[in-house]
C-alpha cells in the first residue's frame, strides 16, 4: 500500500509539474547553498593550511611600523624604514639562518607585444628559500648580483605563461618599467596564496636594482628571517628585537617602532577567520533551506485548500485518513527529497566552478551531502506534516461541495 | 467484518427514528427529523423534495460520509450509526458506489485513472485494476476514451467515467446525488437508462436524488421529502427505456 501512495503522490506532483518545480526551487536553492558554502569553506581551509606548510614554520616576518599589519595605530610619523644594513646586522645573528629584505613595486612588464602590470620585488638570493620558492628552469640569483643592481630578473609562471607562452623565458629580455632586464630563472608554479592572490605572477629582481632604479630610495620594506632549525620562533623574535631596538635606539620603556610576526600564526589566524567566516556563511544558507522549508509547507498547504475536491473525491471512494495523510506527507518529502538532490547537484557543480576560478582544491565532503539529504527529507516530513494532516481532517461532505 | 456479508431477507437500508441535528440551541436545525426508510436490495429509489427538505441530508447519512445525531442505521443488517470515520470509509470502499452532480472527477487525470482510483485503495494489484478499470469503461461506452482528461470529455461522456468509477469496485449500492443535474435532456436520458441498466441487469441498488420529475420517473420507488421527513413513499409504473 505505501508504494501505492508513492505512485499516487507522484502522480500528483506530476500533474502540476511547474508548482512541483517552484516548490523544490526553495530547497534546491537552500541546499545548494550550504553544500557550496561548506565546500568551498573546505577547499579554502585547505588552502590555507598548504599555504601554511609552503611557508615552512621557522620564518618571521619584520616590518617598520607598531603593532598589526600596517602602520601603528595613532602614528602621524611615518614609520621608520629598514636599511640593508639592518638585514646584515640580522644575517650576523646567531638564531638567524637567513634573511631576505625586500622591497616592492607594481610596474608594466613588456616582452615583445606582450604586457601586463605585475608586482615586481626586489629580493636577495635568500629570498627563495626563505619564501618557500623553487627554481623551474635557469637559476637564482648568485651574490655579485645581489649586491650589485644587476639587470636580471626572474620570473613567476603567470608572467611565463602571458608573456613568453611556451617559449624558453631564459636569456630573453624584459621591460619592467623603465629598465630592461636579461630573464635568468623561471620559479615553480604555487598557485593561488592565502588571500587567493595569484603568487605566481611575480617578477623578482636583485634589491640594488628596485630600490636605485625604480623607487629611488634605499629603504627596505620587510625583512623575513628563516630561524636556524633548533631555534624556537619565540627565541627567535627575542633576539631580533633586542638588535632592532638596539640599532633604532628604543630606550627602555618605549614601544617597539617595529613589528616581528610569526607568519605561521598568520596563517592560523586566518586559517581561524576562515572558519568562522564559513561557519557563518553556511548558516545563513542554513537558513535559506529553512526558508525552502516553509515554501514548501507554505505550498503544500495552498495546494490541500485547491484540491479539496480532489481530497473529498479520495474520502468518498473510500480513502482512509491515514491514507490521504500519507499521500501528502509523501508528496512533501518527495519535493523536498527531489529537490535535495538536484541541491547537492547543483552545489556541487557551484563549488567546483568556485573552486577553480579561486584556484582552491575542490574539497567536497560525503558528510555534509548525507547531512544536506537527510536534512531536506526531515523538511518534507516536518513541513508537510501539518498540510497532510489538515487534508486528512477535512469532513468528505464539505470537501465534496467546495468550489 | 461481522454480518457484512449478503443477508437474504436483511434489507440493504434500514434507517430507524434517524434525525440529524446542526447546531445546538437557538440555531438548532433538524435537517432529518426522526426518519424511518427502508430500502431492500435490487431497488431503484428516486428520492425528491424541496431544498431544505432533508433529502441531501438522507443521502448523506445513507452514503455514510455523514452520522445520525440520533437513531439507528443497518446497513445490509450492520449497525453502522456509530461506526468512526475510518470504518465508515471501509464500508464506502467495499459496498457504495458514488455519482455526483459535478461528475467529481480528478482533473488532469486519465478517464482510467479515474475509474482506478477506488480499486487502488483496495489495494488492488495495478495489472487488475486497469483490467477491471477498462471492463467499467467499456460497460458505460466509452471504451477508446481510456486516456481523456476529463476536459477532453463531455459532460455526458465525464458522468459515465464517474458511474463506471462508482461501479467498478462491484459496489451493492451506487447513490446518485442529482446526476444529470448538469446535463442537457438527451444526455440525461442516456445517463439514467444507464443507470437503469445497472440496476435491472447487474442487481445494483440505486438511490438517486433529482429535481426533475422525468428524471425521477425512471425509478420504480419515488420518495417525497418534506421538513425532514418523508412526506410520500410510493411505487410508480418505471419508464420504459426509450
Amino acid at each position: 500500500m505505501i508504494w501505492e501512495t508513492i505512485r499516487l503522490a507522484l502522480l500528483a506532483l506530476r500533474r502540476n509539474k511547474l508548482r512541483s518545480a517552484l516548490t523544490m526551487l526553495g530547497i534546491v536553492i537552500g541546499v545548494a547553498a550550504v553544500i557550496a558554502m561548506v565546500t568551498v569553506g573546505q577547499g579554502s581551509s585547505r588552502s590555507v593550511a598548504a599555504s601554511v606548510e609552503s611557508l615552512g614554520t621557522n620564518v618571521l616576518s619584520i616590518r617598520p611600523g607598531g603593532r598589526g599589519f600596517g602602520p601603528g595605530p595613532g602614528s602621524s610619523q611615518p614609520a621608520r624604514p629598514f636599511t640593508l644594513r639592518d638585514a646584515d646586522a640580522l644575517a650576523d645573528l646567531a638564531v638567524v639562518q637567513q634573511v631576505s629584505p625586500t622591497v616592492s613595486s607594481t610596474q608594466t612588464v613588456v616582452a615583445g607585444s606582450e604586457n601586463l602590470s605585475a608586482s615586481v620585488t626586489g629580493a636577495t638570493s635568500g629570498y627563495l628559500d626563505v619564501n618557500g620558492w623553487t627554481i623551474l628552469r635557469g637559476r637564482g640569483f648568485n651574490s655579485a648580483e645581489d649586491r650589485s643592481g644587476a639587470s636580471v630578473c626572474i620570473i613567476g609562471m603567470t608572467i611565463q605563461q602571458t608573456l613568453f607562452g611556451t617559449s624558453d623565458p631564459i636569456g630573453q629580455s624584459l621591460r619592467v618599467g623603465k629598465v630592461s632586464c636579461e630573464v635568468i630563472g623561471l620559479l615553480q608554479a604555487k598557485g593561488a596564496g592565502t588571500f587567493g592572490q595569484d603568487q605566481d605572477e611575480i617578477v623578482l629582481m636583485p634589491i640594488r636594482t628596485v630600490q636605485r632604479r625604480m623607487l629611488g630610495s634605499d629603504n627596505v620594506s620587510s625583512i623575513s628571517v628563516a630561524l636556524a632549525p633548533e631555534v624556537s620562533s619565540q627565541r627567535g623574535a627575542r633576539e631580533i628585537e633586542a638588535l632592532l631596538r638596539d640599532r633604532r635606539r628604543i630606550s627602555g620603556n618605549e614601544a617597539n617602532d617595529f613589528n616581528i610576526s610569526d607568519r605561521a600564526q598568520i596563517a592560523e589566524v586566518l586559517s581561524g577567520i576562515n572558519s568562522v567566516l564559513t561557519g557563518m556563511l553556511s548558516s545563513v544558507a542554513a537558513v535559506s533551506l529553512l526558508v525552502g522549508g516553509i515554501g514548501i509547507m507554505n505550498i503544500m498547504l495552498v495546494s490541500v485548500t485547491e484540491r479539496t475536491r480532489e481530497i473529498g473525491i479520495r474520502l468518498a471512494v473510500g480513502a482512509e485518513a491515514s491514507q490521504v495523510l500519507t499521500q501528502f506527507l509523501v508528496e512533501a518529502v518527495v519535493l523536498s527529497l527531489v529537490g535535495g538532490i538536484i541541491g547537492v547537484i547543483f552545489g556541487l557543480a557551484l563549488a567546483f566552478g568556485a573552486s577553480l576560478f579561486m584556484a582552491i582544491p575542490f574539497a567536497p565532503q560525503v558528510y555534509v551531502v548525507v547531512l544536506a539529504f537527510a536534512f531536506s527529507a526531515l523538511i518534507g516530513v516536518i513541513f508537510g506534516f501539518f498540510p497532510a494532516r489538515k487534508a486528512a481532517r477535512l469532513d468528505p461532505i464539505d470537501a465534496l461541495r467546495h468550489e | 467484518m461481522a454480518g457484512s456479508l449478503p443477508k437474504s431477507g436483511t434489507p440493504l437500508i434500514q434507517l430507524s427514528a434517524v434525525s440529524r441535528v446542526y447546531g445546538t440551541g437557538e440555531t438548532e436545525v433538524r435537517a432529518l427529523d426522526r426518519t424511518d426508510l427502508v430500502i431492500e436490495k435490487g431497488e431503484f429509489v428516486a428520492i425528491m423534495g424541496p431544498s431544505g427538505s432533508g433529502k441531501s441530508t438522507a443521502m448523506n447519512i445513507i452514503g455514510l460520509l455523514d452520522r445520525p445525531t440520533s437513531g439507528r442505521y443497518l446497513f445490509n443488517g450492520t449497525e453502522v450509526q456509530d461506526l468512526d470515520r475510518d470504518r465508515r470509509a471501509l464500508l464506502r470502499r467495499h459496498f457504495l458506489g458514488f455519482v455526483f452532480q459535478g461528475f467529481n472527477l480528478l482533473p488532469r487525470t486519465s478517464a482510467l485513472e479515474n475509474v482506478e482510483l477506488p480499486l487502488i485503495y483496495k489495494g488492488m494489484p495495478r495489472q487488475e485494476r486497469i483490467e477491471r478499470a477498462r471492463q467499467a469503461l467499456r460497460k458505460v461506452g466509452l471504451d477508446g476514451r481510456e486516456d481523456h482528461d476529463p476536459s477532453q470529455l463531455s459532460g455526458g461522456q465525464q458522468q459515465r467515467v464517474a458511474i463506471a468509477r462508482a461501479l467498478v469496485g462491484a459496489p451493492m449500492v451506487i447513490l446518485a446525488d442529482e446526476p444529470t443535474g448538469n446535463l442537457d435532456s438527451h444526455r440525461s436520458h442516456e445517463i439514467m437508462r444507464l443507470l437503469q441498466e445497472l440496476n435491472r441487469e447487474d442487481g445494483i441498488t440505486i438511490v438517486m436524488v433529482t429535481h426533475e420529475d422525468d428524471i425521477a420517473a425512471y425509478a420504480r420507488r419515488l420518495i417525497l421529502f418534506a421538513d425532514g421527513r418523508i412526506r410520500s413513499d410510493s411505487l410508480q409504473p418505471e419508464r420504459s427505456p426509450a
